[in-house]
């Protein structure tokens, strides 16, 4: 808004120059990644590589989707999308009521309860690794859908967001609820949780990419290519030892293991934003 | 904290906190006490029986120069990380806080980065920077300087820097510009009328207005550089050359499942907690804070 203050022509040119160069530093990477998915391997293995993006788009996008490398990339964006549905969906569910819950009713150990979800803020997967795995394998949950998803449906931050906005919500509909004879879970389903569908939706937006970009747990518990997800899976794409990469096709994965949470930040922007200020208060 | 009409009910709010109290018992609480537990013992190596140690797994690792140096080596990344993401997003949203028109593309054009995740920005600047067959690697070696990151200590922690700053930057430019969108145009047109330049405004009142913006990225990203860079420094350098850029959550996964010193990585577990906690701690004190303004 400085245009109130100050002379506008050159230093306004100047901005716009300046954030154009910012932005063209901040997508170089991803435009050597697309050039690179549409050429061959040997235009990559005689640097300099090509600038311009080659003939053999389609090629390499169908030969990662349905070959891979070791597993074939459909398969680990299946993986990857039952995993980030899973664990978002269950992050708000379980959020949900146990937020309903705590504002909503009085009983013992309320606020023990409230603080032992508090405390897992405090205990992100990297520094529990070993145990969690032990505990996961113990179970037999290595190499599923369930050991990819439930250690990491419990959520402090999406239970307090509930709790704040369940706050806000005014005393006189509870009562009203109460007067018309409707119990506790025709009040949650008729009422507040049609009330809580933009943090619902916002969150969702959050979590999902969340969900989507795990790459510590999955590397750990899945030890079959046909479970890998795709943002783990591109590092098992490189040989070992001093083969050169089939860089074409990883390329070509990296930019699909990017393309959806990419998608939904860009076409639910105001969502995202959202949910990422919501979620750090 | 809680609402003046209630519901009564003996057994619904059980009901309604079990799955996220069972779920947090089974894979929080339990494998955090594990690692409690763990980490005062010594395992042979057949993983039959094992010693009771006390102190000694943590006696041991702090004064193991490995563990040491990855402490260090922890430190200079997360700062290096810091500095560079939040610098560039401060002069990314100082400027799209100047213009009028394009704003909102502008913001499109920078946000997306958040979204992808840690170990694909990895393998991003992993292809750039490759010392075969990178563009960036060929172009600096085609003006006389041999890149090779593989080697080289410096280079490696630069790339590791590079990658997670990158990914960083929309995240913190978001925050700074509705910071930057929240202080009163009044103030800053005043002191422009004083005639005091660019520059002196930004330094003498917008940066201190925006300090509440700054600590709490400060440790936003302080948060982000220990425990989230994870998938980049195990695409591009794991860990190495050497150790050189071995940070402590490497070192428990390196440790742990490459190296099998459970005990040890247990006692490291118990170090990150703790670390962990004050941040957390940290964290909550100042938006306590920030609510009684």
């Amino acid at each position: 808004m400085s245009g109130m203050v100050e002379k506008r022509g050159l230093g306004t040119w100047a901005t716009h120059i300046g954030l154009l160069i910012g932005i063209a530093i901040i997508c170089f990477p991803i435009y050597m990644a697309f050039v690179a998915s549409t050429v061959t391997q040997p235009e990559i293995a005689r640097p300099p590589m090509p600038l311009l993006p080659g003939s053999h788009f389609i090629e390499n996008y169908t030969a990662a989707l349905t070959q891979g490398i070791n597993a074939p990339v459909w398969q680990m964006l299946l993986n990857s999308s039952i995993m980030a549905m899973g664990i978002a969906v269950g992050k708000i569910v379980i959020s949900i009521i146990s937020a309903y819950a705590i504002v909503y009713f009085r009983f013992p150990f309320r606020m023990m309860f409230f603080w032992l979800i508090f405390l897992t803020l405090m205990l992100p997967v990297e520094v529990r690794i070993v145990p969690t795995y032990e505990v996961v394998a113990g179970f037999g949950m290595l190499n599923s859908y369930t050991g990819l998803i439930l250690p990491l449906v419990a959520s402090a931050t999406a239970t307090f967001l509930f709790r704040q906005f369940f706050l806000t919500v005014p005393d006189e509909l509870a009562e009203a609820a109460r007067v018309d004879g409707a119990g506790p879970i025709r009040f949650f389903l008729d009422i507040l949780l049609p009330m809580s569908r933009t943090n619902i939706a916002a969150l969702f937006v959050i979590l999902f990419i969340y969900g989507w970009n795990q790459y510590l747990w999955p590397l750990l518990i899945t030890t079959k290519p046909e479970m890998n997800t795709i943002v783990m899976g591109i590092k098992q794409m490189f040989p070992s030892g001093d083969d050169i990469a089939d860089w074409p096709v990883i390329m070509a994965t990296t930019l699909m293991a990017m393309l959806p949470p990419v998608a939904v930040v860009v076409f639910m922007q105001r969502l995202f934003v959202k949910g990422l200020v919501e979620s750090e208060k | 904290m809680q609402k003046r009409v209630v519901f009564n009910n003996r057994l619904l709010p059980y009901l309604l906190l079990a799955p996220q109290i069972v779920v947090t018992m089974l894979f929080f609480f339990w494998p955090a006490g594990q690692a409690i537990y763990q980490s005062a013992f010594i395992p042979d190596p057949f993983g039959l029986s094992s010693q009771f140690v006390g102190w000694g797994n943590f006696e041991f690792l702090l004064s193991d120069p490995y563990y040491l140096a990855s402490f260090k080596t922890t430190v200079v990344f997360s700062t290096l990380v810091t500095v560079t993401s939040m610098g560039a997003a401060l002069w990314l949203a100082v400027m799209a806080d100047r213009v009028i028109k394009g704003s909102s593309a502008y913001k499109t054009l920078l946000v997306w980065p958040y979204a992808v995740a840690p170990a694909v920005a990895g393998v991003l600047w992993l292809f750039m920077f490759n010392p075969n067959v990178g563009l960036v690697a060929w172009y600096l070696g085609a003006a006389g300087y041999d890149w090779n990151h593989v080697l080289n200590d410096g280079e490696a922690m630069g790339l590791v820097v590079a990658a997670s700053s990158w990914r960083q930057i929309s995240y913190n430019f978001l925050f700074f510009l509705a910071g930057l969108q929240a202080i009163p145009k009044s103030v800053i047109e005043a002191a422009a009328i004083d005639g005091a330049s660019f520059a002196r405004r930004f330094w003498t009142i917008v940066f201190p207005l925006l300090s509440p913006t700054t600590f709490f990225l400060l440790v936003v990203n302080i948060v982000y550089a220990f425990f989230e860079t994870f998938g980049v420094i195990h695409t591009i350098t794991a860990g190495g050359p050497q150790q050189a850029t071995t940070i402590l959550v490497y070192k428990v996964f390196s440790d742990g499942f490459v190296g099998q010193d459970l005990g040890s990585s247990a006692a490291q577990s118990v170090i990150l907690l703790v670390l962990v906690g004050l941040l957390t701690v940290v964290q909550f004190r100042y938006i306590e804070r920030k609510v009684h303004y």
